[in-house]
């Protein structure tokens, strides 16, 4: 009896420690959002104080930088007295943070609205585990401290806004963009322009990385390059196209370099370069870029825009990179989840096809889906339809000839089963015989989390 | 009368994915009255690598918004864009941009 009362106790502990976690991680949350909003809209960050030379502590631990001649101890005091935003605490703002803590930069304001989510610790090396849901500025902030306590750091947990953009990067000398959507580069392109600061931005997808310095020693800003914002569907984040996390790792090293570079006076070399890097063939290739536009909308001879604007409204689309949620079927050709589920357990006749591409099939599927990727579907490819015809015919028969077959579409968030169930409504009569295709609202990624918890998520 | 001419044209950052995925694509461009440039290069593409969903490559006759071309590792603003006049082994890039972190 002692034994189980031992051990109820001990769950019940547990429970509430667990409890106690995660209240724990929602003061945080609401402590560093007001705190950031309080440091955005209030009053500028004191200077950093000019200092004549270094300590001896200082010495020692900066000593193997120190004795190159390019950097010194004249280079090292400007590190100490430079204020480096960085825009985004994710795959790239993780080890650019740690390499400019690490070199002793005086002062890092960390942005980040986002919390830790388990998908990202490939990545985003500064947040571990036990940092599940808690923001990812407060995170990068607490790792930072234990690596150099002496560099300041400012976390920020709110989405950078016209608002608050222009205010921020006047208090900071130096601008690393690590963000993650289209929205917030031009947002931290036009900020950088208005307030005369250097940016130096990295951005990784796949296994490819890219890195420029904008606005610098006549070079060009975001605008002079991309004067019109990609139509939102041609825009891959990191979700739906996947990145090796080392490849933002190296992408964001070569930012802290750059920065260093800029802060300490050495001065970069990418002023009016575009540094790209193929992972696969491990290849660099400079690009010799454009100067400054005159005819610039910001930065130009005769601007138009002098102020911050509406980036989500010019961009089509919102400033995270959270996946985008289409609506292109009315909603009777759509059923959800609890829907679908219902029609398995009544044993309703009728094909699932999965539409997503192999390499995520390979991930996950439900056994009795058929499998056919979205690319093959519209593309018509032959062999797809008529195994998808025979599957069809097959069944049909089951069901003593019923007129229109019923075809359920799914892919992983709702949106390619969409597109997926246009293709097979022309196609039907004509390939497939007569056929009621509808998608599943939310894909499998609501199948996980509202229907079966053991399915993968991803 | 423009001789054939090879050229070397690249795909990346994920422009590739329009064209089987293939990054690379040595193309021979045939004899034709006028001289080749990146006008007609784009419209030889379209007609002859392009696979699917042309609009997420060419708009009008120019590249979308967010695709930078490079010539020979050279922002094509600093030769001349459509109108630069293609060389015998000539390396044209056609890059996305990235936007992830
Ligand atoms: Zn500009």
């Amino acid at each position: 009896m002692a034994l189980s009362e031992a051990a109820r106790l001990r769950a019940e502990i547990g429970r509430r420690e667990q409890e106690l976690g995660a209240l724990q991680g929602q003061l945080a949350a609401v402590l560093a959002r007001e705190a950031a909003e309080e440091l955005a809209a209030g009053p500028a960050l004191p200077p950093l104080e000019a200092r004549a030379s270094l300590s001896p502590a200082e010495i020692l631990r900066y000593s193997r930088q120190l004795v190159l001649p390019e950097l010194g101890v004249r280079g090292q005091l400007r590190l100490s007295r430079c204020a480096v935003l960085v825009v985004g605490c994710g795959g790239l703002g993780c080890p650019l943070a740690q390499y400019l803590a690490a070199a002793g930069i005086g002062r890092l304001g960390l942005v980040d609205h986002d919390v830790v989510e388990m998908s990202n610790l490939h990545r985003q090396v500064l947040h571990g585990e036990a940092r599940e849901g808690l923001p990812k500025a407060l995170s990068a902030a607490a790792t930072l401290r234990q690596l150099n306590s002496r560099v300041q750091y400012v976390p920020y947990h709110l989405a950078l806004s016209p608002g608050t953009a222009l205010e921020l990067v006047r208090q900071y000398d130096v601008v690393a963009d690590c963000s993650d959507n289209v929205p917030t580069r031009y947002l931290v392109s036009d900020a950088c322009v208005l307030a005369g600061k250097p940016l130096v931005s990295a951005s990784a997808l796949r296994l490819e990385g890219q890195l420029v310095v904008y606005n610098y020693r006549g070079g060009p800003c975001y605008r002079c390059l991309f004067p019109k914002p990609p139509l939102p569907e041609t825009v891959t984040n990191c979700a739906d196209g996947g990145v090796l996390g080392v490849v933002p790792g190296i992408m964001g090293c070569i930012q802290a370099l750059e920065v260093l570079k800029i802060a300490s006076g050495i001065g970069s070399a990418f002023n009016q370069f575009m540094l790209m890097f193929d992972a696969l063939e491990g290849r660099f290739r400079n690009i010799r870029l454009r100067p400054k536009k005159p005819d610039c909308a910001i930065c130009g001879d005769k601007p138009t825009l002098t102020s911050l604007q509406d980036y989500e409204a010019f961009c089509g689309s919102s400033a995270t990179d959270k996946c985008r949620t289409l609506c292109l079927l009315p909603s009777e050709q759509r059923i959800s989840v609890e829907e679908y589920k219902k029609l398995l357990d009544e044993q309703v006749p009728h094909i699932l096809v999965d539409v997503r591409p192999q390499v995520e099939v390979d991930i996950c599927y439900l056994v009795h889906s058929v499998h056919i990727p979205l690319s093959k579907l519209e593309g018509k490819n032959e062999e797809c339809l008529k195994f998808l015809e025979k599957r069809i015919c097959e069944e049909k028969q089951r069901t003593n000839g019923k007129m229109t077959f019923p075809v359920y579409v799914i892919c992983k968030l709702g949106n390619d089963s969409q597109k997926a169930v246009r293709v097979l409504q022309e196609l039907s009569d004509k390939e497939l015989g007569l056929i009621l295709a509808k998608d599943i609202r939310g894909g499998l990624m609501a199948w996980a989390s509202k229907i079966d918890p053991s399915f993968p998520q991803y | 009368m423009a001789a054939p001419m090879s050229l070397l044209v690249e795909f990346g950052g994920g422009a590739e994915l329009l064209f089987d995925g293939v990054k690379k694509h040595q193309v021979t461009l045939p004899c034709q009255p006028e001289p080749w440039d990146i006008r007609n290069l784009l419209k030889w593409i379209k007609q002859n690598l392009l696979k699917e969903r042309p609009e997420l490559f060419i708009q009008g006759d120019t590249v979308r918004p967010g695709i930078l071309v490079l010539i020979n590792d050279a922002d094509w603003e600093l030769m001349g864009e459509l109108d630069y006049k293609l060389q015998d082994q000539d390396n044209v890039v056609f890059i996305s941009t990235l936007h992830g972190g």
